[in-house]
C-alpha cells in the first residue's frame, strides 16, 4: 500500500530534503492536468473518497467553467515509493496554463525540480506547453514526459511518444502513459517521481531565503502565500521580510496544503507550504519576491523577481453611469488579489466615467471583466484594447501612451511598439494559411519546424498590437480550431503607426480612436464610419462621419437627416397610447449618449466597439443563461 | 355649463381593408346571419342604452357636437341612425349650429341614403376615399371604383349636405408620387371643403404588415412620404384648403368642430364598444367586443373596460402632443423658460413659423410638422 496515513507521514518543518520532491505540471487546457491531480490525490489518500469532487483544487467558479487554471496550487502528498520502500514526500505545485500568466508560470517552476510534461495522446503538444517546456528545460528542471488519456479511441501514443522524444531528447521508451480517468499508470507515474526528480538541496544553516510563487487573497485570512524555502527555516511568530520592499511581516500562521491547510509549526529547506502575515493586499507579498527573517536577513535575493508588467490596456465603463462607484469598488476589491491589475479613472466623452486598465494580456482581461461582470452584477463596456507605445516627438520628449487620447498632436518624431516573438503550432496543411495571417499582421518569419511527419512549429515575430486586435480568433477560425498560439515579450520597435481619429459632425468621438499601422489606417476608418453609419439612427439633421488622421480626412460616411417622425393619426381613442409611446421612447433617449447634438444610442457604442467574435461569445453566454 | 361631445362607433365593415387595425367586424368574424337591418336595430338599441348611462354619469347640458365613425357607419339604417341623433337631442341639448358628421364608404351610400342621412339630422359627410388611383386601391384591399367617390360626393351635395370631406391615405405600396399628385388632384375637382390626408401607417398584426414582413410588399421610404406630405400640402393650400392639424386641411371655416374637440381636450362620450370618452382629465374605454359589449350593456349598463387619470405631467404632455399638431399652436408661455433655447434651435432651422413666433406663438411650419413627434419627445415631461 504505497499511500502512508497523514499522521505517521514525515511531518512538515522535520522532513529531510533527501525525502521531498518537488514537481509541476505542465500541460495545455483540456490535456487533463486537473483529473490528473485529482487522481493523484486519490491514490494517496490525502483526500477521502466521499470528499473527492471535480478539479478538487480549482477554486474559482471561473477556473472550473473554463477548464483553466488561472492560480497555481502547492499539495503535499505523502508516498511510499513502490521501487525503494522508502516515504517521501511529493510537492505538487499546479502551473497556470496560458500566455498571459508566464511569469507567475516560471515562478512555479523555479520552485521545482521537476517537472511533468502532460500531453493528450489524441491531441498532441500545444504552443503554449511546448513554451512552458522550454521554460523548464531552461530552469534545469527534469522533465517526465507523459501521455495522458490513453483509455481514449482515438489515442495515438506511438506518434506523440515520437514528438515528445524529440523534443526532450529522450528515447519514446521512456514515455508514461496514464490515464487520468481511468488511473491507469498513476501510480508508477508518483514511483518515478521519486526516482527520476532529484531532492532539492539547500543549506540549513545560511540565512534564510523562501520563494514567493503564489499569493492569494482571502476574504477571511488575508493573503495567502505560497513559498518555497531554500534555505534555512520559516518558523511561526518569525518576524519576516520581503525582500523587494524591506518590509517587515510578522508570520502569523506557516502550513501546509494537504489539500486542505494543515497549520505547522514552520517550513524546512526544500520544503513548500504558505505563510500568513495579515496583509490585505497581494501587492506587498508578490510572487518571485525572496522571504528572508528580520533577524538574520539573507544578503541576496533568490534570481528572477520582476515586478509585473501591463502589456495590454483597455478602458472599462460602466454601461448604467450610476454604476461607477461599483466599478470603482469591484476593482478595488479584485485588485487585493491580482497583483498584475492596474487601473485609473478615465472619463470618456461618449462613455462618461470609467476607469483605464493595464492587464498581462487578452485572457487575463477577459478574465478580469467576466469577474466584475460576474461578482459584482455590473454591465462594462470596453473599448478595444491596445498595446503600450512609446511616443517621441519633435522636440525629443517621450511620451508613454496606454491610451490613444494620449497620443500627441504635435509633430511625432517616431513611434515604437511592443514586439513579441510568436511560436504557432498547427497541422503542417495549415503552415501557408497561417503564414498569410502572420503576414498580413505584419509578421517576420523567424523559422519552422517539423515536430512530426505533419505537425510544425512556425516562429514569427509579430507587433503586440496586432495579436490584441482579434488574431487569436482569426487563427482559430482559419485553422478550424487546430492551431495554438503562444507569445512572449521580446522589446520593442519603431512602427509606422497613426492615430486615427472619428469624427461625429466634426466632433471627435475618443472612444474610437485608435493607433494603427499607416496601411491599416483606410481600412479601419472606412471600417468604423460605415459601421457607425448603420448604428446611428437618423436625426433631424446631416451627420457627417469622419475618419481623420490629424487634420487630414481619409474617409467619411453620412448619415442623412430624418425628414418624417410622426404619426398621421391622433384621434380621442389614440390620445392614451400615443402619449404613452412618446414618453416610453422620451426614456429611451435618456440612455442616449450625446456626441455634440448627435443622439447616439448605447447600443452603437458596444457595437462599434465590439468584433464579431465577441457578439457571438455575448450571444452563447446569453444562452447559457437562460 | 359645460359641454359633451359624442362619438358613436360602428363597429362593422362587409369586410376588412389590409391595413386597417380599427375595432370594427365583418359579419363572418361575428358569424352574424340576420340581415343588416336587424343588426343595425338591435345594435343601435345598445348604443341607446349608453347614451342615457352617459346622462346619468355627466352633468354637461350641450352637445356642439356628434360624430358618427366605424367602421362603416352608412352599413346602419337612417332611420336607426336618426333615432340616436334624437335621443342625443332629447337627453341633452343640441347647440343650434351643433356639427353632426357620419363617415361613409362611397360604396355603401345610394341617392336615397344621403338624402335620407340629412333628413334625420346629419350635416357634415366624411367620405373614405382613400385614393383616385385603381392599383393604390387595390394594394389598400379598397374595392370602390374611384368613380363612385365623385358620384357619392355629388349626390351628398345635391341631398343638402354643405360640409363634404374626403379622406385620402398616402404611401401605400406601389404609389408614386405622381399617383399621389393624381389623387389630390382628383379630390381637388370635388365640390368638398376639408380634406384629411395621412400616411399609412403599417399596424402590427394587419394583413399589410404581415405582406410587409413576408417581402411581398415594399412600402416606400419615409424620405419620399415626407415629400408626398410636402405635396399635399403644397397643393392644398394653393387650391384654398388651409392645413389646421398636421394631417387635415379645411376652407375656412369648414374646420372638424368636432375633432377639434379632441385636440383641444374637451370633453366627449365614446359610444359604442371599445369607444374610449374623455371627462374632465378621467379618460375611460369601453371593451372591445360588441358581443362583450352587448352583455355589459344589458346586465349593467356600464360598457366601460377601464380608466385612467392623467397626472399634472401627463395631462401637459397630451397638452404638448395634441396642439402642437395644430395651426393655432402653443403659446411659448406654455413651455418651462429652460426649454427656450432649445425651442430657438427649432426656430433657427425653421421648424417654427417666424411670424407666430414674433407674437408668443409656437407654430410648426411645413417641415417642423413632418417632426412633430421628435419635438413633442424632446419636450415632454
Amino acid at each position: 500500500m504505497p499511500a502512508i496515513p497523514i499522521a505517521s507521514a514525515p511531518q512538515p518543518s522535520q522532513t529531510s530534503p533527501l525525502q521531498i520532491r518537488n514537481f509541476c505540471i505542465i500541460a495545455h487546457i483540456d490535456h487533463g492536468k486537473s483529473t490528473l491531480a485529482d487522481r493523484m490525490l486519490g491514490i494517496t489518500e490525502v483526500v477521502e473518497q466521499r470528499n473527492m469532487r471535480a478539479q478538487y483544487l480549482d477554486r474559482m467558479d471561473i477556473e472550473r467553467e473554463r477548464g483553466i487554471t488561472i492560480k497555481s496550487q502547492a499539495v503535499r502528498l505523502p508516498w511510499r515509493s513502490g521501487i525503494d520502500g522508502q516515504e517521501y514526500i511529493l510537492n505538487m505545485i499546479d502551473t497556470p496554463g496560458h500566455v498571459d500568466f508566464t511569469y507567475e508560470v516560471s515562478r512555479s517552476l523555479a520552485a521545482c525540480e521537476g517537472a511533468v510534461l502532460l500531453v493528450d495522446c489524441a491531441q498532441g503538444i500545444e504552443a503554449q506547453t511546448l513554451a512552458n517546456l522550454y521554460l523548464a528545460m531552461e530552469n534545469n528542471l527534469t522533465i517526465i514526459p507523459v501521455l495522458n488519456k490513453i483509455d481514449l479511441p482515438a489515442a495515438q501514443p506511438e506518434k506523440f511518444s515520437e514528438e515528445l522524444a524529440k523534443l526532450i531528447g529522450c528515447e519514446p521508451e521512456d514515455c508514461l502513459r496514464v490515464s487520468g480517468k481511468t488511473g491507469v499508470g498513476v501510480t508508477e507515474l508518483l514511483d518515478q517521481i521519486v526516482r527520476q526528480i532529484p531532492a532539492p538541496t539547500g543549506d540549513p544553516d545560511a540565512p534564510t531565503r523562501a520563494l514567493i510563487f503564489d499569493s492569494v487573497y482571502d476574504t477571511y485570512r488575508g493573503v495567502v502565500t505560497y513559498v518555497r524555502v531554500k534555505d534555512g527555516h520559516l518558523t511561526t511568530r518569525d518576524q519576516i521580510q520581503m525582500f523587494s520592499t524591506g518590509v517587515r511581516h510578522e508570520m502569523l500562521e506557516v502550513g501546509v496544503i494537504s489539500p486542505e491547510p494543515v497549520i505547522s509549526r514552520g517550513l524546512g529547506v526544500g520544503e513548500v507550504g504558505y505563510v500568513i502575515t495579515g496583509v490585505k493586499d497581494v501587492r506587498q507579498s508578490r510572487v518571485g519576491d525572496t522571504i528572508t527573517t528580520h533577524n538574520n536577513p539573507a544578503k541576496i535575493a533568490l534570481s528572477g523577481y520582476k515586478d509585473p508588467r501591463p502589456m495590454v490596456f483597455s478602458g472599462l465603463f460602466p454601461l448604467d453611469g450610476a454604476d461607477f462607484p461599483l466599478l470603482r469598488e469591484a476593482l478595488d476589491k479584485l485588485q487585493l488579489n491580482d497583483a498584475a491589475l492596474v487601473y485609473e479613472p478615465e472619463s470618456s466623452a461618449a462613455l462618461g466615467f470609467g476607469f483605464r486598465c493595464g492587464f498581462l494580456g487578452l485572457l487575463h482581461m477577459e478574465i478580469v471583466r467576466e469577474r466584475l461582470e460576474r461578482e459584482s452584477n455590473l454591465v462594462l463596456i470596453s473599448t478595444a484594447p491596445n498595446v503600450v507605445y512609446s511616443v517621441t516627438t519633435g522636440d525629443g520628449e517621450l511620451i508613454t501612451v496606454t491610451n490613444p487620447s494620449e497620443y500627441p498632436d504635435s509633430k511625432i518624431e517616431k513611434v515604437e511598439e511592443p514586439i513579441v516573438r510568436a511560436t504557432v503550432l498547427a497541422p503542417s496543411e495549415f503552415i501557408g494559411t497561417i503564414m498569410e495571417l502572420c503576414q498580413e499582421r505584419r509578421g517576420v518569419l523567424l523559422g519552422m519546424d517539423y515536430l512530426s511527419e505533419d505537425r510544425v512549429e512556425i516562429r514569427y515575430t509579430l507587433p503586440l498590437a496586432e495579436i490584441v486586435f482579434d488574431f487569436f480568433d482569426q487563427l482559430k477560425s482559419r485553422t478550424r480550431g487546430y492551431a495554438s498560439l503562444d507569445y512572449e515579450p521580446i522589446g520593442e520597435a519603431v512602427g509606422d503607426l497613426v492615430k486615427v481619429d472619428i469624427l461625429l459632425q466634426g466632433e471627435k468621438v475618443d472612444a474610437f480612436s485608435a493607433i494603427v499601422h499607416k496601411e491599416k489606417a483606410y481600412a479601419y476608418g472606412t471600417m468604423m464610419t460605415s459601421k457607425l453609419r448603420e448604428l446611428i439612427p437618423r436625426q433631424q439633421f446631416e451627420i457627417p462621419i469622419q475618419a481623420a488622421i490629424g487634420g487630414r480626412i481619409i474617409a467619411r460616411e453620412s448619415i442623412r437627416a430624418i425628414r418624417k417622425d410622426v404619426l398621421a393619426k391622433c384621434y380621442g381613442g389614440d390620445i392614451s397610447r400615443k402619449r404613452k409611446l412618446l414618453e416610453k421612447q422620451k426614456e429611451g433617449k435618456k440612455r442616449m449618449k450625446m456626441v455634440g447634438r448627435v443622439e447616439v444610442p448605447q447600443e452603437a457604442f458596444v457595437a462599434a466597439l465590439t468584433t464579431d467574435a465577441d457578439i457571438d461569445k455575448a450571444k452563447a453566454k446569453a444562452k447559457e443563461r437562460e | 355649463m359645460s359641454n359633451l361631445s359624442f362619438y358613436v362607433h360602428i363597429p362593422y365593415c362587409l369586410r376588412r381593408c389590409g391595413y386597417c387595425d380599427f375595432n370594427t367586424y365583418t359579419p363572418s368574424e361575428l358569424s352574424i346571419t340576420s340581415e343588416l337591418t336587424k343588426i343595425s336595430q338591435t345594435y343601435l338599441d345598445l348604443v341607446l342604452q349608453e347614451i342615457d348611462f352617459a346622462r346619468s354619469q355627466s352633468t354637461a347640458v350641450s352637445v356642439p357636437s356628434i360624430f358618427f365613425g366605424g367602421g362603416t357607419p352608412t352599413l346602419m339604417a337612417p332611420t336607426d341612425l336618426g333615432r340616436v341623433l334624437a335621443t342625443i337631442s332629447d337627453r341633452f341639448e343640441l347647440t343650434p349650429d351643433a356639427e353632426i358628421t357620419i363617415e361613409a364608404n362611397p360604396d355603401s351610400v345610394s341617392k336615397e341614403s344621403l338624402s335620407r342621412l340629412r333628413e334625420v339630422g346629419f350635416n357634415r359627410i366624411s367620405f373614405g376615399m382613400q385614393s383616385a388611383v385603381p392599383h393604390v386601391l387595390a394594394s389598400l384591399d379598397r374595392t370602390h371604383n374611384p368613380d363612385n367617390v365623385m358620384r357619392a360626393v355629388m349626390w351628398a351635395k345635391e341631398s343638402g349636405f354643405e360640409e363634404l370631406s374626403v379622406d385620402l391615405i398616402y404611401g401605400a405600396p406601389g404609389e408614386s408620387v405622381s399617383d399621389w399628385r393624381t389623387s389630390i388632384e382628383a379630390a381637388l375637382s370635388l365640390p368638398i371643403t376639408h380634406i384629411s390626408a395621412y400616411a399609412l401607417i403599417v399596424e402590427d398584426g394587419t394583413k399589410l404588415s404581415n405582406q410587409v414582413r413576408r417581402g411581398e410588399v415594399v412600402i416606400p421610404d419615409d424620405d419620399e412620404t415626407a415629400d408626398k406630405y410636402l405635396l399635399a400640402d403644397e397643393l392644398l393650400e394653393l387650391a384654398g384648403f388651409h392645413w389646421y392639424e398636421l394631417s387635415n386641411w379645411s376652407k375656412h371655416g369648414s374646420e372638424s368642430r368636432h375633432n377639434l374637440r379632441y385636440w383641444n381636450g374637451e370633453n366627449w362620450w365614446g359610444a359604442g364598444p371599445g369607444a374610449h370618452s374623455h371627462l374632465d382629465g378621467r379618460r375611460f374605454w369601453n371593451v372591445k367586443h360588441p358581443d362583450a359589449y352587448a352583455q355589459r350593456i344589458l346586465k349593467t349598463g356600464d360598457p366601460k373596460a377601464d380608466e385612467e387619470y392623467t397626472e399634472p405631467s401627463q395631462k401637459w404632455n397630451e397638452e404638448l402632443m395634441l396642439k402642437i399638431r395644430l395651426a393655432q399652436g402653443l403659446p411659448q408661455s406654455f413651455f418651462p423658460p429652460e426649454k427656450m433655447n432649445s425651442l430657438l434651435g427649432y426656430l433657427a432651422e425653421g421648424d417654427l413659423d417666424q411670424n407666430a413666433w414674433s407674437v408668443g406663438k409656437v407654430v410648426l411650419t411645413r417641415t417642423g410638422r413632418l417632426i412633430a413627434d421628435r419635438i413633442v419627445r424632446e419636450f415632454a415631461m
